[in-house]
C-alpha cells in the first residue's frame, strides 16, 4: 500500500503542491536563518581563531569577552612565565584607537601590539608583505579588507583608493607605516586591525599605568592544559582560559548581550510554527477530503496500523522533497549572502539540526490527518450517498 | 434454491451449514436519552450461500444500518449476527477488520474509487491489503478487469471513466480478492437503467457462487427482478420477505 500511498498524495496536485510549498518554505526559513546564526556565532570568536599560537590566554578575571580586555600589569608575563608548564609567555595589547588615513579622515580601529622579539599573536596570514617587516621602524600591517573599504585613501583629485604598502597613518599624532597586509577571519564585531609590535602599541596608546592585554602562553611537550590553567590563577590572581574557555566565555556573553539568539530564535520558531500551520492545515485538509477513501479502505480491511503507516509516509515523503528543496533554496542564499559580504555557513550539524526540526513539523501535520483518519469509522462509506 | 423461505418470514429453513448470514434478534440504537435513534429493532434475517437477496424499504428504515452489522463496519447493540459461521460479536475490532479483509466485497454507491490510481490500482486494493505483492496484485486486477468489460481501459484513471464503467471497477475491486460476502449499496441508482441493468447481470454472473452470497441494498425496483428473494425493512425490522417482486 505504501506506492499507493505516495500516489494517493502526489496526484493531488493541489494539496501536494501547498504542503510541498510549507514544508519547503519551513526548511528555507529555519536553514538560513540558523545558517547567518551560526556564521555570526562563528565571527564572535574570530580574533581567538586568528591567533592560533596561544594555547592558554591569560587575562584580568574581569574580562567578559574578546573586547573587552582589561588592562593587567606589564610584568604579568614575567609571572606567567615562572608558573610550572609553562614553556613561554607573551604580552599583547589589544585596543581602540584613532587612525588618521591620508587624505585626512579618521577611523576607529582595534591596534595589536604583539611580542617585539617573537611577534607571537601576529596575523595569521599575510596577503603582502612579510610579517618580519613589523620589526621596521613606525611598521604597522593593515588587515587587507579594511584596506580596500573603510581605510580607503582619499586622492587629492577626490578620488578613493585601498591603503597599500608604502602609505603612512598617524595614530595618536605618531607616523605608521603600512609595510604589509593581511588576511583575517570576518569579524562580529567589526573594526578595522591593525598589527604591530607590542611596545609601539604601547607608544601609539594613550598612556596607562597598566596596559598589556592579554598573555599568550605555551605550554611544556606533555603539561595538562587544564593543569596549568589552574596553576597560572592560583600563582598570579589572573584568569587564564583555553582557546576553547576563551571562545565559550566570548560566545556566551555576546549571545547573551545582544540578543541576537532571542532574534534569530524568534525567526526559526516562527518558521517551525508556519511550517506546521500550513503543512498541518493542509495536510489535514487532504485527509477530509479523502476521509471516504480513508474509509473505504478500511472497510475492505485496512487496519489501523497499516493506515497510520500510510498516513506517515505520505508526511515523510513530501516532507523529504521539502527538506531537499528548502536546504537547497538556503544554501544558494546563503552564496549570495556571502557575496554581499553576510555570514552563512552551512555545517553538516545544521542539516541535521533543520532535518529534526523538519521531522518534528511533518510528525505534527501526520498526527493531525492520523487522529482524524483513526477515528474516522469504516461505516462512514455508507453514509451520505 | 429449492427451499427458500416462505415470503412472510424472514429465516429459512436451512441448517446453518447452508447459510451465509444468520441475524437474530439484531438490535442497533444511535445515541442515547431523547435524541436516541433505534435503527434495529430486533431484525431476524438469514441469506441462504449462493443467494443474492435484496433489502428494500423506505429512507431511514435501517437498510444500511443492517448491511453495515453484517459486513462487519458497525458493531451491533445485542442479538445474534453469524456470517459464514463466524459471530460478529465474539470479535475484537482488529478481528473484525481481518475478516472484513478476507470475506467480504463492498460495492457503494458512490463507486468510491481512489482518483489519484489508475482502474487496476483501484481494483487491486483489496489484494495489497490481503499483502498480495503489488505487481502480482496489478496483475490479477488487470484478468478481472478484463472479464468485465475494462481491458482496454487498465491505466485510466476514474474519472476517464463512465459511471457503468467505474462501478464495473468498482465490482471488480469487490470480487477480486474472492469474497464469500459482497454488499452492494444502491449500486445501480447512480446509473440509468441500462447501465443499471448490465450491473445487475454482472453481479449475478461473476458475484454469486455455491458459497458466494450477495446481499443488494435498493431503492430502484428496476433491477428488482435479479434477486432471489426481496427482504422490505420498515422501522427497523424486517416486514416481509419475498421470492418475487411482484408479491410487493
Amino acid at each position: 500500500m505504501n506506492y499507493f500511498a505516495i500516489k494517493m498524495i502526489m496526484g493531488d496536485r493541489l494539496k501536494y503542491l501547498g504542503l510541498l510549498l510549507g514544508l519547503t518554505f519551513a526548511a528555507t526559513l529555519i536553514t538560513q536563518q540558523m545558517g547567518i546564526f551560526l556564521g555570526y556565532t562563528l565571527r564572535m570568536f574570530s580574533f581567538i581563531t586568528d591567533t592560533p599560537a596561544a594555547q592558554l590566554w591569560v587575562m584580568d578575571p574581569q574580562t567578559k569577552f574578546t573586547e573587552d580586555s582589561k588592562p593587567i600589569s606589564d610584568t604579568a608575563a614575567m609571572r606567567v612565565r615562572s608558573v610550572d608548564g609553562v614553556e613561554w609567555a607573551v604580552p599583547m595589547f589589544r585596543g581602540p584607537l584613532n587612525v588618521k588615513i591620508p587624505g585626512g579622515q579618521n577611523e576607529r580601529c582595534v591596534l595589536i601590539g604583539v611580542d617585539d622579539g617573537t611577534l607571537v599573536g601576529g596575523p595569521p596570514k599575510m596577503v603582502e608583505g612579510r610579517i618580519e617587516d613589523l620589526r621596521q621602524s613606525d611598521a604597522v600591517v593593515v588587515e587587507e579588507k579594511a584596506a580596500r573599504t573603510t581605510l580607503q585613501v582619499r586622492e587629492t583629485d577626490g578620488s578613493l583608493r585601498a591603503l597599500r604598502v608604502g602609505d603612512t597613518l598617524s595614530i595618536n599624532d605618531r607616523s605608521a607605516r603600512v609595510v604589509g597586509l593581511c588576511a583575517l577571519a570576518d569579524a562580529f564585531f567589526w573594526e578595522p586591525v591593525l598589527y604591530t609590535t607590542y611596545s609601539r602599541a604601547l607608544n601609539y596608546a594613550p598612556p596607562e599605568r597598566r596596559q598589556t592585554s592579554f598573555v599568550l602562553t605555551g605550554l611544556k611537550p606533555g603539561q595538562s592544559v587544564e593543569k596549568v590553567a589552574k596553576l597560572i590563577e592560583r600563582t598570579t590572581g589572573m584568569s587564564a582560559l583555553t582557546n576553547d574557555g576563551f571562545t565559550r566565555m566570548t560566545t556566551l556573553f555576546v549571545l547573551k548581550k545582544t540578543g541576537i539568539l532571542i532574534n534569530f530564535g524568534i525567526t526559526v520558531a516562527l518558521g517551525f510554527l508556519i511550517g506546521i500551520l500550513v503543512a498541518g492545515q493542509t495536510f489535514y485538509n487532504f485527509v477530509v477530503d479523502n476521509s471516504r477513501h480513508f474509509g473505504s479502505l478500511k472497510a475492505l480491511g485496512l487496519s489501523n496500523r497499516r493506515l497510520l503507516g500510510m498516513i506517515v509516509l505520505q508526511v515523510l515523503v513530501v516532507g523529504a522533497i521539502g527538506y531537499g528543496l528548502g536546504v537547497g533554496a538556503a544554501s544558494v542564499s546563503g552564496t549570495v549572502l556571502r557575496q554581499i559580504g553576510l555570514s552563512f555557513i552551512l555545517p553538516k550539524e545544521l542539516l541535521v539540526g533543520s532535518a529534526v526540526a523538519m521531522l518534528g513539523i511533518c510528525l505534527v501535520a501526520a498526527c493531525l490527518g492520523a487522529i482524524r483518519v483513526m477515528r474516522l469509522e469504516p461505516g462512514i462509506v455508507f453514509r451520505g450517498n | 434454491m429449492t427451499t427458500l423461505p416462505t415470503p412472510s418470514t424472514a429465516h429459512s429453513s436451512r441448517s446453518s451449514a447452508e447459510l451465509a448470514v444468520h441475524c437474530k434478534d439484531l438490535t442497533k440504537t444511535y445515541g442515547k436519552g431523547d435524541s436516541a435513534v433505534r435503527a434495529l429493532r430486533g431484525v431476524d434475517l438469514d441469506v441462504a450461500k449462493g443467494e443474492l437477496l435484496m433489502l428494500v424499504g423506505p429512507s431511514g428504515c435501517g437498510k444500511t444500518t443492517l448491511i453495515s452489522v453484517i459486513a462487519g463496519v458497525l458493531e451491533h447493540d445485542a442479538g445474534d449476527c453469524v456470517v459464514f459461521g463466524q459471530s460478529l460479536q465474539a470479535m475484537s475490532a482488529s478481528e473484525r477488520t481481518r475478516f472484513r479483509g478476507h470475506t467480504v466485497g463492498f460495492v457503494f454507491q458512490a463507486f468510491n474509487l481512489i482518483p489519484t490510481l489508475t482502474i487496476a490500482e483501484n481494483a487491486a486494493v483489496p489484494l495489497l491489503i490481503n499483502g498480495v505483492p503489488r505487481r502480482e496484485a496489478v496483475d490479477r486486477a488487470s484478468e478481472i478487469l478484463t472479464r468485465v468489460g475494462l481491458g482496454a481501459r487498465l491505466k485510466d484513471l476514474p474519472n476517464r471513466l463512465s459511471g457503468g464503467q467505474q462501478q464495473r471497477v468498482a465490482i471488480a475491486r469487490a470480487l477480486i480478492h474472492k469474497p464469500r460476502l459482497i454488499v452492494c449499496d444502491e449500486p445501480t441508482s447512480a446509473l440509468d437503467k441500462d447501465t443499471g441493468h448490465s450491473v445487475m447481470e454482472l453481479l449475478r454472473e461473476v458475484a454469486i457462487g455455491p458459497e458466494q452470497s450477495l446481499i443488494v441494498v435498493t431503492h430502484d425496483s428496476r433491477i428488482f427482478e435479479f434477486a432471489d428473494r426481496i427482504a422490505r425493512m420498515n422501522d427497523g425490522q424486517i416486514e416481509r420477505v419475498v421470492e418475487s417482486h411482484l408479491e410487493l
